[in-house]
């Protein structure tokens, strides 16, 4: 087996183990972190498949996120309150469903994603990276000032969102939902990257002209990935808005389009498991640098500046060598 | 609307537009002579801010202010450069994105823990306060009035700079083609380092200017940040022109959406929901502008096509 193969199934085994014990050792607050580390991975891998496989610098994935948060938020907000979502063309009522939840949120932000890489995508390097951020920033505004769905304050979720047969509001049994899906988005997304339009956009993103020369469209190619890419991390947003009960738009600002990059970079970019290594690390981080400095974030700005100045592929450059990191 | 209102937000645009331009210059500079993104650009916004702010306090003066935001913030713009910035030229952009990314988590930590958490407060000098009044009955802000003055003052003198000195000719070979002009004898590095330290006392400059405004606080520079992009975006990266007028545009574009879209809403709405949609229509404005210009012009409207 490969070393980077051999990683991801210890991280996948670990982050099994774990919460297990800390359920044994009676923390819940350790699964808390460890389920904010699979959805944090989860949106991570979202934007891999743009970043990784596409080569698209997308710094406005937040924009996904917080929409698939919305979208939770919006349909228990609307079953809490009893209020209808839509009158018209017919009765749209929410829901306190998490799988209703998640199919929304994947098509919002599905959505979402076709529209700005639509626009997006007719520029390319550095165009590209400020639009999808002024893309995301324009919805985060349009967030902050819409009032029908608390604006600024955010919107907040009673009770956790059902799942049959579960009970969500324990931590555990969360856990293991998000731990599902995670081992789901993993293994698409490895089909997706083994698949014959996986290496043909991998092809565009190395040479875009060869390419185009054999046939093949590279926007069509890209705007895929943009799309899956979007999905995928609206998802993430979706059970991140289940795990805190609560959405609000700094969801959806700058800061987390950033943090999901980070993720991505500090476990390596365009590996499948990166943004898994990367999220562990950055939660370890957050917990053990938080609890050390209130100003941890300059700690994490100097580890950052490190990995991209002197240890490109992250984590899994280090431990797996740089085989797929620059193919 | 009344015309009064309508001036007055007029030159409000008019007013954000200029200090707009004050960090896309230095932006689509340091973009067009190294073909660097600069994420830390608003960080040094906050620099001269709260050196600003500092100064401010200590002296009394508003003037030495002014001067200390450029001077720190051009020291820092140098420190940085010299430490991170250069080892990035020839990296991709996504290399560029983090670490500017990390230098802005440093640099808002940093400032966070020396300054604290509560705004400072930097006031506008007493010769520049009060109103003034304009033709058509309009008193407006002296200190507004002032910085479209010192706005359009400072682009023109970039403008000159840019076309008529030694320094400019080389910032416009740099442009073209860097190789070249390093062959000739210019030294690269140090060019690099002067027009990175020239964008950043700008961004400083702008930053004491807008302080005096509003508050000054930990993260005030990535909203006016995220709005330079917008500006260079639509203006044509690397374009100094294209900086002026899409700034001019984008201030225009929020300022008179904020005023204009509720009104035109409850044309045809009742007051709340007209308030609320045209409220949240004019926050995405610029937004769509952007949109807008790029679907017609994908390199913005003054880029190399």
């Amino acid at each position: 087996m490969k070393r980077e193969t051999v990683l991801t199934a210890v991280l996948l085994v670990g982050l099994l183990v774990a919460p297990i014990l800390a359920s044994l050792a009676d923390e819940p607050f350790l699964i808390t972190l460890l389920t904010r580390a699979i959805i944090f991975a989860i949106a991570g891998i979202g934007l891999n498949v743009a970043l990784g496989l596409g080569g698209l610098v997308s710094f406005g994935h937040a924009a996904f996120f917080g929409l698939g948060g919305y979208a939770m938020g919006v349909l228990a907000f609307h079953a809490q309150t009893y209020t209808p979502l839509a009158e018209w063309p017919f009765v749209i009522e929410g829901s306190q469903s998490m799988i209703t939840g998640w199919i929304v949120a994947i098509l919002v932000s599905t959505v979402a994603a076709l529209a700005i890489g639509a626009l997006s995508l007719r520029t390319s390097g550095v165009y590209f990276i400020m639009i999808t951020l002024a893309f995301a920033q324009m919805i985060y505004y349009f967030a902050i000032s819409f009032p029908a769905y608390g604006g600024e304050d955010g919107l907040s979720i009673y009770v956790r969102n059902r799942f049959p047969g579960l009970n969500t509001m324990d931590p555990l049994q969360f856990f293991a939902v998000c731990y599902g899906l995670l081992l789901i988005v993993l293994a698409s997304v490895w089909r997706i990257s083994k698949s014959r339009y996986g290496l043909m956009l991998g092809a565009a993103r190395q040479n875009t002209d060869r390419v185009q020369a054999v046939g093949q469209v590279p926007y069509g190619l890209f705007l895929t990935a943009f799309t899956i890419s979007g999905a995928i991390t609206g998802l993430a947003g979706a059970l991140f808005a289940d795990l805190n009960r609560f959405v609000s738009p700094s969801m959806l600002s700058w800061q987390t389009s950033g943090e999901i990059m980070v993720f991505v970079i500090l476990g390596g970019v365009g590996r499948l498991g990166g943004p898994l290594a990367g999220a562990v690390l950055f939660i370890l981080l957050e917990h053990v640098l938080g609890g050390m400095s209130d100003y941890w974030h300059i700690y994490l700005g100097a580890i950052l500046l490190g990995v991209v100045l002197f240890a490109r592929g992250g984590l899994y450059g280090l431990i797996a060598g740089r085989e797929a990191a620059n193919d | 609307m009344s015309l009064i209102l309508f001036i007055e937000q007029a030159l409000n645009g008019l007013q954000l537009g200029v200090m707009l331009f004050l960090m896309a210059a230095g932006l689509t500079l340091i973009f067009g002579v190294m073909g660097l993104i600069n994420l830390a650009h608003g960080s040094l916004y906050m620099v001269g801010a709260f050196a600003a702010a500092a100064v401010a306090a200590a002296t009394g003066s508003f003037l030495l202010a002014l001067a200390a935001s450029m001077a720190a913030a051009a020291i820092a713009g140098v420190i940085v450069e010299t430490t991170v910035i250069r080892r990035l030229y020839d990296r991709d952009h996504l290399d560029q994105v983090l670490a500017t990314f990390a230098l802005i988590l440093i640099f808002s930590e940093g400032t966070r823990w020396v300054f604290g958490s509560l705004p400072l407060y930097l006031d506008r000098p007493a010769w520049l306060g009060g109103t003034v009044a304009l033709p058509f009955g309009i008193n407006y802000s002296v200190y507004r009035l002032a910085l479209i003055g010192a706005g359009f003052a400072i682009a023109g003198g970039l403008f000159w700079m840019i076309a008529k000195t030694r320094i400019g000719i080389r910032i416009r070979a740099g442009e073209n083609d860097r190789e070249m002009i390093g062959a000739l004898g210019v030294n690269i590095s140090q060019l690099y380092t002067l027009v990175f330290a020239l964008g950043a006392a700008l961004a400083g400059l702008a930053g004491a200017l807008i302080g005096a405004i509003q508050s000054v606080q930990v993260g005030m520079g990535e909203p006016v940040l995220i709005l330079a992009f917008v500006v260079i975006v639509i203006g044509g990266i690397g374009s100094i022109k294209g900086a002026l007028v899409g700034a001019i545009l984008v201030g225009l574009t929020d300022t008179l959406g904020r005023a204009m879209l509720p009104q035109f809403f409850g044309l045809f709405m009742e007051a709340s929901a007209a308030t609320s949609v045209g409220s949240s229509l004019a926050s995405m404005a610029i937004y769509l502008l952007m949109a807008a210009v790029l679907l017609f012009r994908p390199k913005g409207l003054f880029g190399a096509a």
